[in-house]
């Protein structure tokens, strides 16, 4: 079984970030899972434990004085030093932000290939094959890398948690990452995770809002369905462009691809670079005053009316059923 | 200082992107070439440099098919001093690994102090290449910026992330990348357009640039479309919307 390396995302102060399970989940079925994380010193200890109960077989913990002041450059130093020590054939890296900083470095630095994007993974042989949903989902795509070292972009919440628990052989190494050409970070402002609403990549059922809902103060609606349903908040660029939320809960084209069980979008039109985002989603509902918005085509359950006195009501009638 | 700007040229988003089924590769005459949106927010982010100081000097790059020119006249037109297109027939298909070999031994030669690229193209979404360009360089990536700060050996913004926001800063010569959250790009004005066909514009070969064929590829191995979705039940509402639509959720265990 070829060792396969996954990038493990973690915050400043040394938590693990988002579910790594996944990408794990990914690797053990193409190979063994390595997993790689990048700490100051003496932090990486009570992570390693964590990621042995998400499947990983051994844990590489790089520490280094510059893990949280240097953007991508310590991260991609400690996944090269790991591909040497464990002869890896492929690198997995979460499509983050930080994560696709990274994998660009990787790529260069190890001469490797990427697959970007990737929502599954397979062995084929000796090969390794990706599937792609390209163009919002209207093609799917698969590619491959003849030879050579592997770098793939894992699309966030696209791989299910099914590996096991593994007592993880673990080594630590430090690293002297070299700052010289490296973007340096001043500060870091963690956006709190509100109440317990789930991430929008990951939720079984995402509530979006748009232009539709007119202020700041009305967005709050969105929010109040959402809680009702347990469900991520979205929003239309048009939403974030207005300052109601922040870029980060951005569904669509430029925003978070999401394929959740349920998609409501509330006064949003569905211009085709927001259905790119969310037209994956298996059921979906909008809510738009609209009769001839294009969100109506792609809709399961479309109703026709005004968000300010149908989404109240569907509060009520959701805790009713309750 | 001299900023190069890179400029993609996509299938425009809102038309229907299509993908050559047998190929893979994308469908050039199902849609409409342009340049990517947020290459104008890129080029606007140098352009607002030079408006600070007359010295700044914008060279806008792309690599692409010949209709590429298109792009690059556009950002003449904007405001661009000059224009390099790197053309060569063997680099259809080419990959995010040989796009940045290419496009690094293009602004190497050229030389610049800062080289301002989108976070993430439309159609390929990969969004690696500015921190790849960096590593080949050899200099700093400051990726995802919303708006930028520079000053004459530095460059400085914050950067959105999936988990809150982050201040960051490098020094020059560096790679940067512009989200959707920078400016929007200018509109060309009338004479922004007439200048625009006479400034220059440079055609470059692979052979020129001397960049060989690069190691590991990647290549398509199959495509699929999927079936477009279908329209289900549409009601307007009369007062009972809303419990009908809960019925439909309960009914189809949504809640
Ligand atoms: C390169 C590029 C990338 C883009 N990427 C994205 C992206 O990632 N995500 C994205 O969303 N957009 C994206 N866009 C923008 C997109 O084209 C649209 O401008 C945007 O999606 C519109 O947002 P909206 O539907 O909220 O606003 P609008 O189109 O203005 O629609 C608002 C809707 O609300 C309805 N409405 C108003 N009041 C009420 C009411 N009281 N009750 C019910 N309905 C009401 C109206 O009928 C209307 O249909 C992109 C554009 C480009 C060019
Ligand atoms: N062929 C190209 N020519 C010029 N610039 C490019 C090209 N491909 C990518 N870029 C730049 O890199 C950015 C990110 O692209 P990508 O990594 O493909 O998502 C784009 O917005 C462009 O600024």
């Amino acid at each position: 079984m070829p060792n396969i390396l996954v990038f493990v995302e973690t915050s400043a102060s040394g938590e693990l970030r988002s579910n790594p399970a996944g990408a794990l989940s990914a690797a053990a079925a193409i190979g063994t899972p390595v997993a790689v994380v990048t700490v100051s010193p003496g932090s990486g200890a009570a992570v390693a434990d964590t990621l042995g109960k998400l499947g990983a077989a051994h844990v590489f913990i790089a520490e280094s004085a510059s893990a949280a002041t240097l953007l991508a450059t310590p991260q991609a130093a400690a996944l090269a030093a790991a591909a040497a020590e464990y002869d890896a054939s492929a690198v997995l890296i979460e499509g983050t932000t930080d994560g696709r900083d990274i994998a660009g470095r990787l790529v260069a630095r190890l001469g490797a290939a990427l697959l970007a994007d990737a929502v599954a993974l397979k062995r084929d042989g000796d090969r390794l094959v990706a599937t792609h949903s390209v163009f919002g989902g209207a093609y799917t795509v698969e590619s491959t890398v003849e030879d050579g070292p592997v770098v793939v972009t894992v699309r966030p919440g696209a791989f299910e948690a099914t590996s096991a628990t593994a007592t993880p052989a673990i080594k630590t190494v430090a690293l002297d990452a070299d700052g010289s050409a490296s973007a340096v970070i001043d500060s870091v402002v963690e956006e709190k995770a509100v109440s317990s609403r789930p991430e929008l990549r990951e939720a079984k059922t995402v509530v979006s809002g748009g232009r539709g809902l007119g202020a700041a103060d009305k967005f709050v609606l969105v929010e109040q369905l959402a809680d009702a349903l347990g469900a991520a908040v979205g929003a239309s660029r048009a939403a974030v462009d207005a300052g109601w939320i922040p870029s980060n809960h951005q569904v669509g084209q430029t925003g978070t691809t999401v394929s959740p069980d349920l998609y409501i979008a509330l006064g949003i039109s569905g211009a085709i670079q927001h259905r790119a985002g969310m037209q994956t989603a298996k059921t979906i509902v909008a809510i738009n005053k609209d009769a001839d918005a294009p969100i109506f085509d792609v809709a399961d359950f479309g109703i026709v009316g005004d968000v300010f006195s149908v989404v109240p009501q569907l509060i009520d009638a959701v805790a009713s059923k309750n | 200082m001299k900023i190069v700007v890179l400029v993609k040229q996509v299938p425009d988003t809102f038309g229907e992107r299509k993908l050559d089924t047998t190929t893979g590769l994308l469908d050039r005459d199902a849609s409409e070439p342009i340049i990517d949106e947020i290459n104008e927010r890129a080029l606007e982010a140098a352009l607002q440099q030079k408006d600070a100081d007359k010295s700044v000097e914008v060279v806008a790059l792309s690599m692409g098919p010949s209709s590429a020119t298109d792009a690059l006249r556009k950002a003449l037109a904007m405001g661009a001093d000059r224009a390099i297109h790197v053309l060569d027939d063997s680099l259809a298909g080419a990959d995010v690994a040989r796009t940045t070999a290419v496009i690094g031994a293009a602004v190497a030669s050229e030389g610049f102090d800062l080289v301002v690229a989108g976070n993430e193209s439309t159609d390929g979404r990969g969004g690696v290449l500015a921190s790849s360009l960096a590593e080949t360089l050899g200099v700093a990536a400051l990726t995802s910026i919303g708006e930028l700060t520079v000053d004459g050996t530095s460059v400085s913004g914050v950067r959105a992330t999936e988990y809150g926001t982050v201040t960051a800063r490098a020094d020059l010569p560096a790679v940067v990348s512009a989200t959707e959250r920078a400016p929007e790009g200018r509109f060309p004005n009338f004479k922004g357009i007439m200048t625009a066909k006479k400034k220059p514009l440079a055609t470059v070969t692979l052979a020129e640039l001397g960049v060989g064929d690069s190691g590991a590829r990647s290549t398509v191995v199959s495509v699929a479309e999927r079936p477009a979705r279908t329209a289900g039940v549409k009601i307007v509402d009369d007062g009972t919307a809303a419990t009908q639509l809960a019925e439909f959720l309960a009914s189809n265990r949504l809640i």
